[in-house]
């Protein structure tokens, strides 16, 4: 029989032998590895399409869960994963950062994600997350030879080592007033008539440090640092990878083990939702750089995408799912973009830059255009069915008060997508732009930009799958 | 006869891991003390693991404790490289010099 894991085991064994290539061969095997990790994303999605998912299955001992949503959020992951690859393989190249290491650190954090989607136990979830942070913190700082990289990696790890400490310090309580690392375990022993006290501040220990991952309030403050320093090409990974992982992780754990808790839990998303919402907005009104406006962004649209978990039904899992399909897909066509933005040869970053791109890189310039107008939620793209679903989730579970207010919120975070946009179209040129736009970078740039919308016709086949991949989680 | 029980090494432990937490945030002048707060914070929690893991007659805390150990160790690997290359650029590891990135 295949072992359910056998993407991953694939993924693994193919990296370690791309490891022991580059390793032999050097600096001349780049572009080979960048190819072969590519195609080592895509033939692992196809493995897991070939997975039925009838019923859920253990493996390794309990540790890992094999069900219909890990399938689902491995596939999405999978995808992030490769459209990510794509967008650095021309990047890399072009920026003369050639270094083998940069794929397989992309392809080892990545199998990290890969476990946290189906991590059964808490040792499991401590691992792979821990797998994925260790690769992603090297790869902030991977071009050694500039100053912003040096310290957006090391700020990136100083608070990345601190979560996971309070991640561990919550895994110790909830451990030792469960009696049991697994989830099973910790849902047996927790009920809502008996809730041991240190559980509960376990729980909040765990949720804390994982909030840093998903870069919720009061954790954010390494965002915007990390993705402005951060090379380009590994600031679309950030964006588009590690919270969908981090955010599959926290469904799983308030779904199973801590369901009893989800009274105490909700308290907490509440919070934390409101507050990455409302400093997502305000945060983001005085950007002058747009990578850290993409951070202020992502920051209140992880708000929203808490927003869906509040009700703790399966229709609100289903929305955070489909919420963070449509969030990865416009932001890796904002990445196309901005990593094709160039003036004699020099990356533009800052806003004031793209000045009159709307005449001089039309193409371009309208792509952005139509994904910022999604992302700021504006009714015929996907951006505004991602939003709706979770508003409606909210609703329906009763917490309208936070669902006015993140309306609200995303009124005043629209006001800087809409400046950006005003930039691109009715400001004088400064100078003209390269348009060396590689073929890898259109692609995903035109991909994007036809799914949001065409989702507007579509919506339910990929809300059915989300749906399906929630159903799994309540059986 | 004073008897040392879980309670007394949970104390332990928390106050280890606050003045870890304390390290991180109040240390205002070297990198390198942040590294030893945050291995202050790990020990602190294996601290717990093990007397949880000994007070419920079950391995599995003490198998937590060898993954901790052993991550740990790979952080301060990559924690301490980082810093390495900090200090090329920047020919300093004060905090108050992790500043080119704000706003």
């Amino acid at each position: 029989m295949v072992s359910p894991l056998m993407p991953e085991i694939f993924t693994v064994c193919a990296g370690l032998l791309l490891l022991m290539l580059g390793a032999l061969r050097g600096t001349s095997s780049v572009s080979f590895i960048l190819s072969a990790v590519v195609a080592i994303f895509a033939v692992g999605g196809c493995l897991l399409l070939g997975y039925d998912d009838g019923r859920p299955l253990d493996t390794l001992g309990g540790m890992i869960i094999v069900d219909g949503f890990s399938v689902w959020m491995r596939l999405v992951i999978f995808a992030g994963l490769l459209v990510s690859t794509l967008l650095s393989v021309s990047w890399l190249k072009e920026n003369q950062v050639l270094k083998f290491e940069i794929p397989l650190l992309y392809l080892l954090s990545g199998v990290g994600m890969l476990f946290m989607v189906s991590a059964n136990n808490l040792l499991a979830l401590y691992v792979s997350l821990e797998l994925s942070s260790l690769c992603l913190y090297v790869l902030a700082a991977v071009r050694r030879d500039r100053l912003a990289s040096a310290e957006a990696g090391l700020k990136y790890f100083i608070l990345g080592a601190l979560s996971s400490g309070l991640l561990l310090f919550g895994i110790s309580l909830v451990y030792g007033f469960t009696g049991t690392l697994s989830y099973a375990g910790i849902g047996a022993a927790l009920s809502p008539l008996e809730l041991p006290a240190g559980a509960m501040v376990g729980m909040v220990f765990i949720l804390a440090g994982l909030v840093f991952k998903i870069s919720g309030v009061p954790f954010h403050m390494w965002t915007p640092d990390v993705y402005q320093g951060a090379p380009t090409s590994v600031t679309a990974l950030f964006a588009i990878v590690p919270k969908v992982a981090a955010f599959g992780l926290i469904i799983r754990l308030l779904t199973g083990p801590f369901a009893s808790l989800h009274d105490q839990a909700s308290q907490i998303l509440i919070f934390v939702a409101l507050g990455s919402m409302i400093v997502g907005a305000f945060a983001g009104l005085a950007q002058q750089n747009f990578k850290r406006l993409i951070a202020y962004s992502s920051i209140a649209n992880m708000g929203y995408a808490l927003l869906g978990l509040l009700s703790g039904e399966p229709e609100g899992v289903a929305s955070v799912i489909l919420y963070l399909m449509i969030y990865m897909i416009m932001t890796a066509g904002v990445f196309a973009v901005l990593m094709g933005l160039k003036r004699q040869g020099v990356a533009l970053e800052n806003i004031s830059d793209f000045a009159g791109l709307g005449k001089k890189a039309p193409f371009m310039a309208y792509s952005l255009v139509a994904l910022l107008f999604s992302m700021s939620g504006l009714p015929p793209m996907a951006g505004f069915f991602a939003k709706l679903f979770v508003f409606q989730a909210a609703v329906a579970g009763g917490f309208f008060t936070v669902a006015v207010l993140g309306v609200l919120a995303s009124v005043v975070a629209s006001y800087y997508y809409l400046r950006v946009i005003k930039v691109m179209l009715f400001d004088e040129p400064i100078g003209a732009f390269d348009c060396d736009c590689s073929i890898s970078r259109k692609i995903v740039m035109v991909g994007s930009v036809v799914f949001i919308l065409v989702f507007t016709v579509l919506p339910n086949a990929l809300l059915d799958q989300a749906q399906i991949a929630a159903g799994s989680l309540f059986p | 006869m004073f008897e040392i029980g879980l309670f007394h090494y949970l104390t332990l432990a928390a106050l280890l891991f606050t003045m870890g937490v304390f390290g991180i945030f109040l240390n205002r002048k070297n990198v390198i003390v942040i590294l030893m707060s945050i291995e202050l914070m790990l020990l602190a929690v294996n601290i717990n693991f093990v007397a949880f893991s000994s007070f419920l007659n079950d391995l599995s805390g003490q198998i937590f404790t060898m993954f901790v150990l052993t991550v740990a160790a790979a952080e301060a690997a990559i924690g301490l490289a980082i810093l390495v290359t900090f200090f090329r650029n920047k020919g300093s590891i004060a905090v108050e010099d992790l500043s080119s990135l704000k706003g």
